[in-house]
């Protein structure tokens, strides 16, 4: 089938303008999806302004000479810079003005200058059912699967384009048939200790995302809601190891009050059962370090650490000075809130540096060093920080974090699975 | 020998040495913006260069920051000469779409069948303007 245009869309499309631009890239790209026609969104979320190269800045700084405006409301994704002044980035000119020129660019679009990949936990919640274009994967998972909106996976330039003329080409997860399981994920067999356990979703998330691919599936097993940042974790996580768009987990996400309903046909296509061994091995695959005896650092928030994540790290620390630094990315959402009431100076004399509207995988914050070991909780800074910041990387809970950040060595608590 | 591609989105002609790759390749974190150089080092072809080269892609995996990618190398003159892809994948060809709003020269991008990708492996492959691609003398 191909591609079909309003009369209006062909208008815009045929502009010089900025909105004529954008049209024509999303209806080209609907073109090669293979989408009929475009359908209206209610929102976008933009992962567009994160410095690559010169050519994105100019391609931005191009939207904004020809007028062109965000339609629908549009927050933006981390930046390549720390505004806030929190945390010192090293970004060294002409790279730091190029990336400084593409974040300004992005607000006269009439972006919100939220710089996070937690939207969703700073309110921006688009309604079940709805269509959105939202960019960044974590937000996308976690938008599709615990909010139930309906967003693809939109990259660079199709997110802003998509928000300037309100609109994205109609296939793929905005369908509803597309959103159904064609695979179970079988947790039933895991300890409830372990699944009770903060390293549970970001372990399982790793695995899911590694087992499932592209594939829709549904998490069987799970009794109780384990929380909003726990689904954050197990998301990002599978969307790091997989190209996981969206997932039910049976009795919690709002589309699977349980298996059968959410499932494509009367039996699933593939069943996985997860055994104890597979947990274990998928946790010890997200450490990358061999035999460390010290670490140089610690990093969590990622995704962005909620207000609530910030209360259980402080309770942690329990007033300890650190050994070492404990790198805390989060939102200017959040960091409000940490100086209203007197926590950011706290965390802050501790030894913890907060980095706001970027993280330390995206842009260079920690200092450079040969044989560098970072621990984490947060299955994504795991898969991604060895790649981009050369430190071998040691996964923990929080808990284990924060006591080896206090000691400047690895400690370890088993949790079995 | 030559054979009729589909266009998959419109450019420059090109002609160059061809460069099949062995495996799909993730743009973003596979392919550095300024070089060309495949960086990835899980890659089989990790060192050689896309730049200049009519590139055949059996596929490509992973990030939605391909279409970056794409357009930077185009941007800083490292593009391939031609693309040949065995299915159309929106997001790195996006960087070409937008590419040629910025009025930038774009190499074309074709589809062909990567069973038929073999044939011209170290040979050097022109690709004319309506999308047929030929070994050159």
């Amino acid at each position: 089938m191909s591609l079909a245009l309003s009369p209006e869309e062909r208008a815009i499309a045929a502009g010089e303008d900025g909105a004529g631009m954008a049209m024509r890239i999303v209806a080209e790209s609907a073109r090669l999806l293979g989408a009929p026609r475009l359908i209206p969104i209610a929102s976008a979320h933009i992962d567009g302004a994160l410095y690559h190269g010169d050519s994105g800045t100019l391609f931005a700084e191009r939207l904004v000479e020809g007028g062109a405006r965000v339609a629908v409301r549009s927050t933006l994704n981390v930046g390549a810079l720390d505004l806030m002044g929190c945390s010192r980035v090293r970004l060294e000119e002409p790279q730091r003005g190029m990336a400084r020129r593409m974040m300004e660019a992005y607000r006269k679009l009439g972006c919100e200058q939220s710089w996070t990949c937690a939207p969703y936990q700073a309110g921006h919640r688009p309604a079940q059912g709805s269509d959105v274009a939202w960019g960044e994967s974590n937000a996308v998972v976690f938008c599709n699967s615990v909010l139930g909106a309906r967003t693809n996976r939109y990259g660079d330039f199709l997110d802003i384009a998509c928000a300037i003329i309100g609109r994205a080409p109609d296939y793929g997860l905005h369908r509803p048939q597309n959103r159904r399981a064609r695979l179970v994920f079988d947790v039933s067999t895991l300890s409830p200790s372990f699944l009770a356990s903060e390293i549970a979703w970001p372990v399982l998330g790793s695995l899911y995302g590694r087992m499932v691919g592209n594939t829709i599936g549904v998490v069987a097993g799970i009794a109780n809601h384990p929380g909003e940042d726990a689904l954050k974790a197990f998301g990002a996580a599978a969307a790091s190891s997989g190209a996981v768009g969206l997932f039910h987990i049976a009795g919690v996400t709002p589309e699977a009050p349980d298996v059968e309903t959410i499932l494509a046909g009367p039996e699933p296509e593939t069943v996985v059962h997860v055994t104890p061994q597979m947990a274990a091995k998928a946790r010890s695959s997200l450490s990358t370090a061999v035999a460390a005896r010290t670490i140089d650092a610690v990093a969590i928030g990622s995704p962005h650490l909620s207000d609530a994540e910030f209360d259980t790290l402080e309770r942690l620390i329990a007033g300890r000075r650190l050994a070492v630094p404990i790198y805390a990315c989060t939102g200017r959402h959040v960091l409000a809130s940490l100086e209203r009431d007197g926590r950011r100076k706290r965390l802050e004399a501790y030894g913890v540096v907060i980095v706001a509207d970027t993280c330390v995988v995206v842009t260079p914050i920690m200092p450079e060093i040969s044989n560098g070991v970072l621990m984490t909780n947060s299955g994504k800074f795991a898969h991604y920080a060895p790649g981009n910041t050369g430190y071998a990387v040691l996964y923990a809970s929080l808990a284990d974090c924060v006591e080896s950040a206090v000691l400047g060595k690895p400690r370890f608590t088993d949790i079995a699975a | 020998m030559s054979a009729a591609a589909e266009i998959l989105v419109p450019g420059k002609a090109g002609e160059g040495e061809a460069l099949v790759l062995m495996a799909p390749i993730s743009f973003w974190g596979g392919v550095d913006p300024k070089t060309g150089r495949i960086a990835d080092v899980r890659h089989p072809q990790h060192g050689e260069t896309i730049s200049g080269r009519v590139l055949f892609l059996p596929g490509t995996i992973g990030s939605s920051s391909a279409s970056a990618v794409l357009m930077e190398l185009v941007h800083n003159g490292r593009a391939p000469a031609a693309l040949v892809l065995h299915e159309p994948d929106a997001i790195l060809l996006l960087g070409l779409i937008v590419a040629r709003e910025m009025g930038w020269e774009t190499p074309m991008a074709v589809r062909l069948g990567r069973d038929l990708f073999e044939a011209y492996r170290g040979r050097t492959v022109e690709v004319a303007g309506d999308g047929a691609l030929t070994v050159a003398a």
